[in-house]
């Protein structure tokens, strides 16, 4: 069952230009909604005409299936956590998460009953009585989730409410939120700029740049299968490898940015679509190390980076594109080295040069992916 | 602030000379509102004995009462007026949209450049015209609205961050009780330096309640003072001195009981 549902909507503040162009989506009941873009893409604006704080220039908006473009916020059963917390400081912890009760005609006793329970599962009760200048960034976030789960509202807007929040504390409570929605049966949708919290949070996701959809799935179709190479580039840390390619020799043979020469067997050339030239893009860890026999290209290292558990080597020279590897354990290379490779064109996808947009996923990776689930 | 001790020394004694020279005249005053008539006359400085008679004199002379009464019934007027009217506006300017806000707000706020004085006379022909001269309304009418006010008011409101609204918006509370809940509550120390700063400008009122009234029943206590000095060809300094002392208390009583609001209020308004 659809919880929103959007048709055809678009957003334009001056009248003029549109921050938001032509957005169909729907999302389903009990669902975690990521709406991930780099900023300034229209991430809030549209969280925020779901809200009803914005109108919406055109288009169909729907909450359970119902028109809801010129219905008041309050009407729209929905809560939200703003990026900021919006607590009121002159008001306790208690005070903020009952905020709004006393206007849903809620009874004391059943306000009580919620309070309690809600501090409880949130992690709260010895907190009621601060005011929120007394309370640390993690806490304030606490209280901002405490009042939007009081509410009791089924459809939960989220806008990037742990961007304040420390590294550490920020894995933490994306694990509490996603626990809290699934627990509560919560529609959520969430709004960020960091792809990994899109990743690790969302059912679903969609990218956003520049106002339009770019895609929509599941966070490992968007890891796979990039709808184009903005998709591609923004989804994954790090980017996928992305280079301009040509096919030459009859079609035998598949060149990568003028340097790097692909032998094409029987089996990629039924995969490989026909296009004479295309752009690939390879994830990170799909170029492998390699033996120096066994070695199907080499490469220049222009950086190291070592994690300790993977090492992260950027590499130059293929074109003007940085290239990136990300292999596993401990490698001692150094920037100016040149490095044997294994690169298999199983795991090229390969997008339209013109436009960007996917012709053909890799054949590779995706069905080792797939059996691996 | 951290301060050499010879750096401290100048500075303190630099701050107290110039809180003498300040204080001096209220300080003339206390003392000649204390002596004889003989004493004030050969213009001494400390009364030569301490008297209560000018006091007396001053309320037998006068229904001092009465006018304290008027001032601060006026004064109350004034300041609750304020309070409400500037802080409504204050809020419309701050939280709703409105096509022409900044310009509507720019001409309001020009108007503080308009003298009172230059608006006296429309003002005094609209409270006859009225029919409120000799009445409390008619003395507070002209001063319930003020750009001064409104402007203070939208700096602090300006600073709540514009989310509250929208999730008070979402919580399902309107404007009203939002501006009730949660603008004046947050705004509560400027509103109260404002409201100090209305009650004591309307309490040394002079020019309009001159105008507006004819009579003792509302007159307030700062015309009562120019009628001490007046009534006779030979002023008698010690009970017009008396009369002020009586009249400064309230301003003093207010301004030491907010006195830390106020400052606290007015810095909050000049930060951004
Ligand atoms: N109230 C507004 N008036 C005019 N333009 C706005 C307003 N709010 C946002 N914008 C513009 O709309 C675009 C999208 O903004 P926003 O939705 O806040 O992006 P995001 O949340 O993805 O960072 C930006 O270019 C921004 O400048
Ligand atoms: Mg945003």
């Amino acid at each position: 069952m659809k919880q929103v549902e959007m048709i055809d909507i678009s957003k334009s503040y001056d009248k003029q230009t549109n921050v938001l162009n032509d957005i169909n989506l729907s999302i389903n009941k009990g669902e975690f909604f990521v709406l991930v873009g780099p900023s300034g893409c229209g991430k809030s604006t549209l969280l925020r005409m779901v809200a009803g704080l914005e109108e919406i220039t055109s288009g169909l908006l729907t909450i359970n299936g119902e028109p809801a473009n010129h219905l008041p916020p309050k009407e729209r059963k929905l809560s939200m956590v703003f990026q900021n917390y919006a607590l009121y400081p002159h008001l306790t912890v208690e005070q903020n998460i009952l905020f709004g009760l006393d206007v849903k005609k809620v009874n004391k006793e059943e306000r009580k009953r919620r309070l309690k329970e809600t501090a409880e599962m949130i992690g709260l009760t010895d907190l009621l009585k601060r005011k929120p200048k007394e309370l640390s960034g993690g806490q304030r976030q606490r209280v901002a989730l405490a009042r939007s789960v009081v509410s009791r509202a089924p459809l939960c807007l989220m806008d990037e409410p742990l961007s304040n929040l420390d590294a550490k504390l920020r894995a933490q409570m994306r694990i509490e939120i996603r626990r809290l929605q699934r627990q509560l049966g919560l529609t959520m949708i969430y709004v960020t700029h960091d792809q990994v919290e899109a990743m690790t949070m969302g059912d679903r996701i969609m990218v956003l740049n520049e106002g339009k959809v770019q895609q929509v799935g599941k966070p490992i179709t968007l890891y796979n299968e990039p709808a184009n190479t903005f998709v591609a580039s923004f989804i994954g840390s790090p980017k996928m490898n992305l280079g301009q390619a040509e096919l030459l020799a009859e079609g035998k043979q598949l060149i990568v940015e003028d340097k790097l020469q692909f032998q094409l067997s029987a089996q990629d050339r039924i995969h490989l679509p026909p296009h004479q030239k295309t752009t690939i893009g390879i994830r990170a860890e799909h170029l492998y190390p390699a033996a120096n026999h066994e070695a199907t290209h080499h490469l220049e290292v222009a950086g190291v980076e070592h994690l300790g558990n993977e090492t992260l080597i950027v590499f130059e020279g293929i074109g003007d594109q940085l290239w990136s590897a990300k292999w596993s354990g401990q490698w001692m290379v150094s920037p100016g080295d040149v490095v044997p490779v294994s690169i298999s064109v199983e795991n090229f996808c390969f997008f339209d040069a013109e436009n960007g947009r996917l012709i053909k996923p890799a054949y590779k990776g995706q069905s080792q992916e797939v059996v691996a689930q | 602030m951290r301060l050499a001790l010879s750096n401290k020394i100048i500075l303190y004694l630099l701050l107290t000379l110039s809180a003498v020279i300040l204080f001096l005249p209220i300080l003339f005053a206390f003392f000649m509102s204390f002596m004889g008539s003989q004493d004030a006359l050969l213009g001494k400085i400390l009364p030569s004995h301490w008297t209560l008679e000018n006091y007396e004199e001053a309320f037998r002379r006068l229904p001092l009462l009465r006018f304290l009464f008027n001032s601060v019934l006026i004064s109350l007027m004034i300041m609750i007026g304020q309070l409400i009217f500037s802080s409504l506006a204050a809020y419309a300017f701050v939280f709703l949209k409105f096509k022409g806000r900044e310009t509507l707000f720019f001409l309001f706020v020009a108007t503080m450049m308009i003298p009172f004085e230059a608006s006296i006379i429309p003002n005094f022909q609209t409270i006859k015209a009225l029919n409120l001269i000799d009445t409390y309304p008619g003395l507070a009418l002209p001063f319930l609205a003020t750009a001064f006010g409104t402007f203070l008011l939208r700096q602090t409101f300006k600073q709540i961050p514009i989310e509250l609204r929208e999730a008070s918006e979402i919580a399902g509370k309107g404007h009203f009780k939002f501006y009730l809940t949660v603008v004046l509550p947050i705004a509560k120390s400027s509103l109260v330096t404002l409201g100090i700063y209305s009650f004591l400008s309307a309490w040394n009122m002079y020019l309009w309640p001159l105008l507006s009234t004819t009579n003792d029943q509302v007159r307030t206590v700062q015309i009562g003072l120019k009628e001490l000095q007046s009534q006779e060809q030979v002023n008698q300094w010690g009970v017009v001195m008396a009369g002020a002392m009586v009249v400064a208390i309230p301003t003093l009583i207010l301004l030491f009981i907010g006195q830390k609001k106020l400052q606290k209020g007015l810095a909050e308004g000049a930060l951004k």
